[in-house]
């Protein structure tokens, strides 16, 4: 529908040539000029705009045009949307140098207002700065609230935003107090319809109502944005600009010291709850502005507390009653952390609230701010902040994990608090189970905020189980999308893909053992224990090509690397030995999704070496398993990062100078199972079901071998044997068409090198088992130790042997 | 604050031919790099903000993809019924993302996007804004761009010559990015002067 126009429109102004633009520019001027406000000027400016707006290079228009587009929208006979577009076209232009607009060629208000718009969007501070000046200095002087001021308020919130310093004390101090009137005593009656006019029409005899509530009812008090009504005064639009800029207002005029003047007027209301119509609020007439602002602000969110909990007749006006609920928590944390004295008077409403809201499941956002508020008082309020993170933590993300936004501001929330949390810091990093479901659900979208996330989440007493669950992640958006199918009615519009069926699935589910391992999937706290779920993958195979748990799949390598960026700091050896054991167990079990185990094991086998680094003593720890683990392979399995990672690791570590436990049993029995490997992955034919095993692994694996056997000389002359046939076999012209010759240099290369240290015992130790020292600089420098220098010798001492002997 | 105000094109799927175009983008005042030690001219500002506005629009397209395919929904639905079916707004996908510093905007930021038919709405925003204003503030605009485009030129409008409607609009209800907290009633009267304003 959209598309051929839209893209035939686009390139049409964007070919419009300079000639050509020059024309329709001396046409707009002379349509300018005569004040000719009709259709052709409308046409013609719309045009403008887009040729101006198609392209991201400038485009350069006349500047009688440029003039007359700045006098039109100063004109005062000029329509408004004449005038919105030739602000609209200045806009696009900025930043621009050509342009002597300012301030004081604006008649109106409104157009003050689109002037400023244009001004600020050249991103001039000295301007923004201007403009700031100029609206204050108009609200000011325009005493008589008409329709100029709600022109001119976002105007004065903007330019406050850009710079706060642009506006001057005094007009702000004033502004603050205007503010607070006009969200207090806006009136309570319903605005006048405008008059019909017509010679015929009968003046309206009956005088509008009072407004009324969400409900319907009568309104009980002052009125507020969830006040509503047939008409609106123009007081009342007041009201409801002044809430919103509300809370940006508050934050830029910072925390203000209390004078000695107003302890007396704080005694009084301190500790009371009483209702916002109290005598109370006679005393704070008294009040210097700010102090002023913050008192009314402060009923107003009161007010918005209690009117938010009555039934809304319209469904967008429970959405905004929920919008409000968040905005009158967030102005009540800013007002209580600029006036502690309010918060004994917050705390009551907000207990309230924050029981009201752990009963309703619709409200699960607003229950954010309303921990924040906690969390910032924690003094006070230390029992309402556990009470709400333990819902939070433990409630919410399993009954609304599919709302993504939500999943993005439960996140931001554990981000930026995690300071405050405390006792409630090991709540949240026992509930990542919970967590996790966001993540699982709404990948794409929460994969950085979750890196961002998890240095704080990861535990040394729940890293395995940790890792465990970031593995099954796939699995976990599938068991998901399952509990989804099974829990909502047939009516809802459903929240999971029904392009997947999955038949079976649900009735698979009702088997005990398989429903054990769903609920521990689906778990909301650590457990502390470890299940094997792979029946579980089996039962949810139909649903691995759901497009969700690809996008899931394709997100667990980040979040890998920042789990593993995260643990290796603090992972003392018992952790780094149990989370190896996990890498080498887990390989084999993953969820069957496409291409997922391939991008596990590349990020896994870039991380082993690393664990290995931290605590070279876990590879005699797991000998054992690791023998095992090398001896599986072989077959399909032999092409993986995996093996090359594990062996060299092997190669590296296993020696007595790492830990002394090593045997030299245990290296033969290595070397054993190793050298079986490597025949086995040279002698096997590729074919469909055996891809073709890459030279990285045939060299590891002689590399590795010939490490062994330097430690454990009796193996020397077996090593040598295999690396002469490794050697033949690599030149041989049979294994010619399978792999490429640059490999086979390779594998021959490596060879060589491995064979001629080889000839020399105790070289060869030095060189492929380094002591510790060898990450030292002096080692290199040394030239009695020096490695380089060792090499040189051996060579050369080779050279002259060869030449010596015959053939 | 609300930095900006985008409307682009959105396709179904990658595969689809086309670009994402940017319908129409609005800057509520702006910042040049303040702290940068060559002086940038003012054409070199103002390609940085477009491809910056076209940075965020590709960014949400490919997001309100994957949110399509992980739904399961295909470019089927994308299609309009009728041009009379009420467009079923609060249905329609949206989300939220951060963009890191540095990419594009110097500061981190925030967009909330919605998708309607085969256009995106977005909104780029500080980092601590009220979500729930800013969710409904995007849903109101669309309803009101969509259900006006329609009325005042029937058989499919484009939007690309309606700047003056566009603008009309994001004056009323969200002028120079101020959120609003707006209820139905106060809506329908905006709404009214509105379409008398526009109906000259």
């Amino acid at each position: 529908m959209l598309a051929a126009g839209t893209e035939s429109l686009l390139r049409q102004a964007r070919e419009v040539g300079a000639v050509e633009l020059g024309r329709f520019c001396a046409r707009i001027s002379a349509l300018l000029q005569a004040e000719d406000w009709g259709p052709d000027t409308l046409d013609a400016l719309r045009r403008l705009f887009l040729i101006v707006a198609a392209t991201k290079y400038s485009r350069r228009l006349e500047p009688t045009c440029v003039a007359l587009l700045q006098t039109t929208l100063c004109s005062p006979r000029c329509p408004e949307r004449l005038q919105l577009l030739c602000a609209a076209v200045l806009r696009e232009m900025a930043p621009s140098n050509s342009l002597s607009l300012s301030c004081d060629h604006a008649q109106s208000s409104r157009q003050l207002g689109l002037v400023a718009s244009v001004l600020l969007a050249q991103g001039d501070p000295q301007q923004v700065r201007t403009v700031g000046q100029c609206v204050v200095k108009v609200l000011e002087s325009r005493q008589s609230e008409g329709p100029s001021l709600t022109h001119l308020l976002p105007v004065v919130s903007k330019v406050a935003s850009l710079a706060p310093d642009a506006l001057p004390e005094e007009q702000t101090k004033a502004l603050s107090k205007r503010l607070g009137d006009w969200l207090r005593y806006a009136s309570v009656q319903q605005g006048a319809a405008h008059a019909s006019g017509g010679f015929f029409s009968t003046p309206r005899a009956r005088q509008p109502g009072p407004v009324t509530e969400m409900d319907g009812s009568v309104a009980t008090d002052f009125f507020t944005v969830l006040s509503t009504g047939q008409h609106f005064t123009e007081d009342q639009r007041l009201n409801v600009q002044a809430f919103s800029m509300l809370r940006a207002w508050l934050l830029q005029g910072g925390p203000e010291r209390l004078g000695a003047t107003d302890a007396d007027d704080r005694s009084e209301l301190e500790g009371s709850t009483v209702s916002v119509l109290s005598a109370a609020s006679t005393a704070s007439h008294l009040l210097p502005p700010a102090e002023w602002l913050r008192e009314k602000a402060l009923e107003y969110c009161q007010r918005l507390l209690e009117q938010s909990g009555r039934r809304a007749l319209r469904k967008a006006d429970s959405d905004l009653q929920k919008a409000c609920l968040v905005e009158a928590v967030l102005v009540l944390d800013v007002l209580c952390r600029q006036d502690p004295s309010f918060l004994y008077r917050a705390l009551p409403s907000l207990r309230a609230l924050r029981t009201r809201l752990c009963g309703d499941p619709a409200c699960a956002r607003v229950l954010l701010p309303v921990a924040q508020f906690f969390l910032h008082h924690g003094e006070a309020a230390a029992v309402d902040a556990d009470a709400v993170c333990q819902h939070l933590f433990t409630r919410i993300p399993s009954e609304h994990f599919h709302s993504p936004m939500l999943g993005f501001e439960f996140v931001q929330f554990c981000r930026d608090h995690l300071l405050l949390f405390g006792s409630n810091l090991d709540l949240l990093r026992t509930s990542f189970p919970n967590l996790f479901k966001f993540l699982a659900w709404s990948s794409p979208a929460l994969t950085s905020e979750f890196v961002a996330l998890l240095p704080a989440l990861v535990d040394a007493g729940t890293a395995v189980e940790m890792l465990h669950l970031l593995l099954d992640l796939p699995s976990l958006t599938a068991a998901l999308e399952l509990q989804l199918r099974s829990l909502q009615a047939a009516s809802e519009r459903p929240l999971w893909d029904a392009s997947v069926r999955a038949p079976g699935c649900l009735e698979a589910l009702r088997d005990p053992q398989a429903q054990g391992l769903f609920q521990h999937l689906l778990r909301a706290k650590a457990s502390g224990t470890v299940e094997r779920l792979t029946p579980l993958h089996q039962l949810l195979q139909p649903l691995a090509s759901c497009a969700r748990v690809l996008q899931c799949a394709q997100a667990v390598p980040t979040l890998l690397r920042a789990f593993f960026a995260a643990v290796t700091q603090f992972a003392d050896g018992a952790l780094a030995s149990q989370l190896a054991l996990l890498l080498l167990e887990r390989s084999d079990s993953l969820f069957p999704v496409e291409g997922y185990e391939a991008d596990v094991h590349r990020v896994l086998s870039s991380q082993f070496p690393g664990l290995c680094r931290l605590h070279p003593p876990l590879v005699v720890e797991r000998a054992k398993e690791l023998l095992e683990f090398v001896g599986s392979l072989g077959g399909p399995r032999s092409t993986g990062h995996m093996l090359t990672s594990v062996v060299w690791a092997i190669g590296e570590y296993l020696s007595v100078s790492w830990d002394r436990r090593c045997t030299a049993e245990q290296i033969n029995r290595f070397f054993e199972v190793l050298e079986a490997l490597l025949f086995e992955v040279t002698q096997s034919r590729p074919s469909a079901t055996l891809p073709k095993c890459p030279p990285q692994v045939i060299t590891v694996l002689m590399t590795t071998l010939t490490k062994l056997a330097s430690r454990s000389q009796d193996l020397i002359p077996r090593v040598s044997l295999l690396l002469s046939k490794m050697r033949t076999l690599a030149q041989s012209p049979a294994v010619g068409p399978v792999h490429s010759e640059d490999d086979l240099g390779a594998v021959r290369t490596r060879a060589t090198e491995l064979l001629n240290l080889l000839k020399m015992p105790s070289v060869a130790q030095f060189v492929l088992t380094p002591s510790m020292e060898v990450s030292q600089p002096r080692y290199h420098r040394d030239c009695n130790t020096a490695l380089p220098l060792a090499l040189d010798m051996v060579s050369r001492l080779l050279e002259r042997e060869a030449g010596l002997l015959p053939g | 604050m609300v930095h900006a105000f985008l409307i682009h094109t959105l396709r179904a799927a990658k595969a689809e031919e086309g670009l994402c175009r940017v319908l129409y983008s609005c800057f509520f005042g702006a910042e040049n790099s303040p702290n940068d030690p060559q002086p940038h001219g003012a054409e070199r500002d103002r390609l940085l903000r477009k491809e910056q506005i076209l940075a965020v629009a590709r960014q949400v397209e490919s997001m309100f993809q994957l949110q399509q395919q992980a739904c399961g929904r295909h470019a089927v639905d994308l299609q309009p019924q009728s041009s009379d079916d009420p467009v079923a707004l609060h249905e329609a996908p949206c989300g939220v993302f951060r963009l890191a510093p540095g990419d594009p905007f110097q500061e981190p930021r925030i967009v909330v996007w919605l998708g309607v038919l085969s256009i995106g709405f977005a909104l780029v925003l500080d980092t601590h804004e009220n979500l729930l204003l800013v969710e409904s503030t995007l849903r109101l605009l669309a309803r009101l761009l969509l259900d006006h485009l329609r009325l005042l030129v029937p058989g499919g409008a484009n939007l690309l010559l309606r700047a003056d409607l566009v603008e009309g609009i994001l004056t009323r209800f969200l002028p120079h990015g101020q959120l609003l907290f707006l209820n139905d009633q106060f809506v329908q009267g905006l709404e009214k002067e509105f379409s008398a304003a526009w109906s000259h």
